[in-house]
C-alpha cells in the first residue's frame, strides 16, 4: 500500500455498515475528509452519529465497508490500534476524565504511559495545553471540582497531548450548562483555525454554520444530504432535513 | 464493547445507593453494648449472694480467667486477620481473573467464586480441617500444618470468594465511559485496569471489605467446633473448671459477646461512615 500523502483524503469511509444485533444502525455510510477540513454531522438522536464517529477510531467495530485514516485501514482485525489512536483524538459528551487524577495528570498520563515520552517534556507540554484551553491555575484540581465546561476543556487538552492529526467531537457541549457551552466552542474554534482536522457531531447549528466546511445530515443510518453550511442549513433539498431543521432552529 | 460493560451487575448491597435515612434500619448502636455490659454486671451480685463462701463471685471468676479468655480472643483476632489477608490476596486475583478476556479463564474464576460464596462457612471450615494434611513434605523438608493454620485457610476460602465478588462488582460499577476514554487514548486493557479502573475501585471496595472483615471476626468462633483454642472453646473450659456452675453460664458468654461487640462495633460504625462519605461525593 502506498504511503498516505496530504493530498489524499485523511479520512475515507466507504459503504460502512454496522448492526447491533438485529438493528442496522449504519446502512452504508461514505464520505471523505481532507486534511485541515472541519466537518459537522447533524441529525436526530438515534440516527447513528455516535456509532459513526466512534467507528473511525475503532471504538466500535463495523460489520462491513472500509474506513481508512491516513491510509491505514481501520476495519481490519489486525489494525495497529496504538498507531491509529495516537493519530485520532476523541472527546466525549460526558468528558470521561479520570476522577482520581488531577487535571494536569489527566493530560500527562497517556503520553507518559502509552507513548513512553519523557516526563519533563510531557509536563511542559501539558502545562502549555492547560494555558491553551485557558485553565491556568487549575493544574492540580481534580475533575470533580471543575465545572462541566472546564472538565470538557481538560478533556480536549488530554486528547491534544497525544498530538493527534484528527479530532473527533461527539456532542461535546450537549451535557453543558448554556453559560459554559461558549468557552468550549471557543476552544474548538481555535483548534479549527489552527488547521486541525475535525469531525464534530453537534446540535449547535450556529457553530456548525460558522466553522464547518461541510455539513452532513444523517437520519436512520444513512447520510440524507450533505453540502456547505448554506446549502444544508438555508436551502435543504430533502424533506427530512427540512423537518429536522424546523425542530431544532 | 459498550454493550458488555453497560450494566453494572452486582448483588452486593454495599455498592447500591445508601439506604434512605428515613427508613429505620436494624443496626447496632452504642447503647446495645452498654446493655450487654450491664447484663454481665447485673448477674454478678445476684448470683454472688447465692453462692457459698468457698465460691468466687461471678465478677471474681471473670477477673480470674480474664487473661486466659482474652488470650483466646486474641487468637480469634489472629485467625481473622490472617484469614482476611490470605483471602483478600487470593480473592483479588480471582476477581481479576473473572474479568479476563479469556473466556474459559473468566468462567472458571466465576464458577469458583460462586461455589465458595454459596457454601456455609462451617462446611468450608470442616472441608479445610479434614482435607488438608497435617504436614506437607517437599523432599527433605516437612512443613507442619497445625490445626489453627488449617482454620485460617478454612476461613480464607469464603473471604476469597467474597472479595472476588467485591472486586468484580466494583470494576463493573465504573462507568463504561472510563474504558472508552482510556481506549481512545490507546491505553492497553491491562494499563486501563491498573491505572484507571482499579484505583477508582479502592474507595468503593473499602466499605464492603470492612463489612466482610467484621463478619469473619465473628465467624471465627466456629473454630470452637473443630477444637481450636479460641475464645468460645476457652469459655466452655473455664465454665467446666469452675464446676459447671449454671449461674456462670450467662455471664461468661456475655463476656465473650462483649469482647466481640467492643471490637466489631467501631468497625461497623466506621464502615457506615465511609459508605456515606463516598456516596455523597460520587
Ligand atoms: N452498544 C450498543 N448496543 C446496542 N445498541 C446500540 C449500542 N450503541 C448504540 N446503539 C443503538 O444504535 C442506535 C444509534 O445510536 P447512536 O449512534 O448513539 O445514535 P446518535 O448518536 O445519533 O444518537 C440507537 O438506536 C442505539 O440504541
Ligand atoms: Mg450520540
Amino acid at each position: 500500500m502506498a504511503a498516505w500523502t496530504p493530498d489524499q483524503p485523511m479520512v475515507r469511509l466507504r459503504d460502512v455498515h454496522k448492526s447491533f444485533g438485529q438493528s442496522e444502525v449504519l446502512k452504508g455510510i461514505s464520505f471523505e475528509v481532507m486534511k485541515g477540513e472541519v466537518i459537522c454531522i447533524i441529525g436526530p438522536s438515534g440516527s447513528g452519529k455516535s456509532t459513526l464517529i466512534r467507528s473511525i477510531n475503532a471504538l466500535v467495530p463495523i460489520n462491513s465497508g472500509s474506513i481508512t485514516v491516513e491510509g491505514q485501514e481501520v476495519n481490519d482485525p489486525a489494525v495497529d490500534k496504538l498507531a491509529l489512536r495516537r493519530k485520532v483524538g476523541m472527546v466525549f459528551q460526558q468528558y470521561n476524565l479520570f476522577p482520581h487524577r488531577t487535571a494536569l495528570q489527566n493530560i500527562m498520563m497517556a503520553p507518559i504511559h502509552v507513548l513512553k515520552q519523557d516526563r519533563s517534556e510531557v509536563e511542559a507540554r501539558a502545562r502549555a495545553l492547560i494555558r491553551k484551553v485557558r485553565l491556568e491555575g487549575k493544574e492540580d484540581t481534580y475533575p470533580g471540582e471543575l465545572s462541566g465546561g472546564q472538565q470538557q476543556r481538560v478533556a480536549i487538552a488530554r486528547s491534544l497531548a497525544m498530538r493527534p492529526d484528527l479530532m473527533l467531537f461527539d456532542e461535546v457541549t450537549a451535557a453543558l450548562d448554556p453559560e459554559t457551552v461558549k468557552e468550549v466552542l471557543v476552544t474548538i474554534r481555535e483548534l479549527a483555525r489552527e488547521g486541525m482536522t475535525c469531525i464534530l457531531v453537534t446540535h449547535e447549528m450556529g457553530f456548525a454554520r460558522e466553522i464547518a466546511n461541510r455539513i452532513y445530515f444523517t437520519d436512520q443510518g444513512v447520510i440524507v444530504e450533505h453540502g456547505s453550511p448554506q446549502e444544508i442549513l438555508d436551502h435543504p433539498r430533502e424533506a427530512r432535513t427540512k423537518a429536522f431543521l424546523e425542530q431544532v432552529l | 464493547m459498550r454493550k458488555e460493560r453497560a450494566a453494572p451487575v452486582t448483588d452486593l448491597p454495599v455498592l447500591l445507593p445508601v439506604r434512605s435515612p428515613c427508613v429505620p434500619v436494624l443496626s447496632l448502636r452504642a447503647w446495645h453494648g452498654l446493655v450487654l455490659a450491664a447484663a454481665v454486671l447485673m448477674f454478678a451480685p445476684a448470683a454472688g449472694a447465692q453462692a457459698g463462701s468457698e465460691e468466687l463471685s461471678i465478677i471474681g471468676v471473670i477477673i480470674k480467667w480474664m487473661p486466659l479468655l482474652l488470650t483466646g480472643f486474641g487468637f480469634n483476632l489472629l485467625i481473622s486477620v490472617l484469614a482476611m489477608a490470605l483471602g483478600t490476596i487470593v480473592g483479588l486475583g480471582l476477581g481479576l481473573l473473572q474479568l479476563s478476556e479469556f473466556r474459559w479463564l473468566s468462567r472458571c474464576a466465576w464458577a469458583l467464586t460462586q461455589f465458595f460464596r454459596n457454601a456455609p462457612w462451617l462446611v468450608l471450615l470442616f472441608f479445610a480441617m479434614y482435607l488438608i494434611p497435617y504436614e506437607f513434605r517437599i523432599g527433605e523438608v516437612t512443613i507442619p500444618f497445625p490445626d489453627w493454620v488449617k482454620a485460617v485457610i478454612g476461613f480464607a476460602l469464603p473471604v476469597m470468594a467474597n472479595v472476588a465478588e467485591i472486586v468484580r462488582g466494583a470494576v463493573q460499577s465504573i462507568s463504561s465511559g472510563q474504558w472508552e476514554a482510556a481506549d481512545s487514548l490507546a491505553f492497553t486493557r491491562r494499563q486501563t485496569l491498573w491505572m484507571i479502573i482499579l484505583p477508582q475501585c479502592v474507595k468503593r471496595m473499602l466499605p464492603p471489605w470492612m463489612n466482610l472483615y467484621s463478619l469473619v471476626t465473628m465467624a471465627t468462633v466456629l473454630a470452637s467446633v473443630v477444637g481450636i483454642n479460641e475464645m468460645l472453646t476457652l469459655t466452655a473450659q473455664v465454665h467446666n473448671a469452675e464446676g459447671g456452675r449454671t449461674d456462670l453460664l450467662a455471664p461468661l458468654y456475655a463476656f465473650a459477646l462483649l469482647c466481640f461487640f467492643i471490637y466489631c462495633y467501631p468497625i461497623n460504625l466506621w464502615t457506615v461512615r465511609l459508605e456515606r462519605r463516598f456516596n455523597v461525593k460520587s
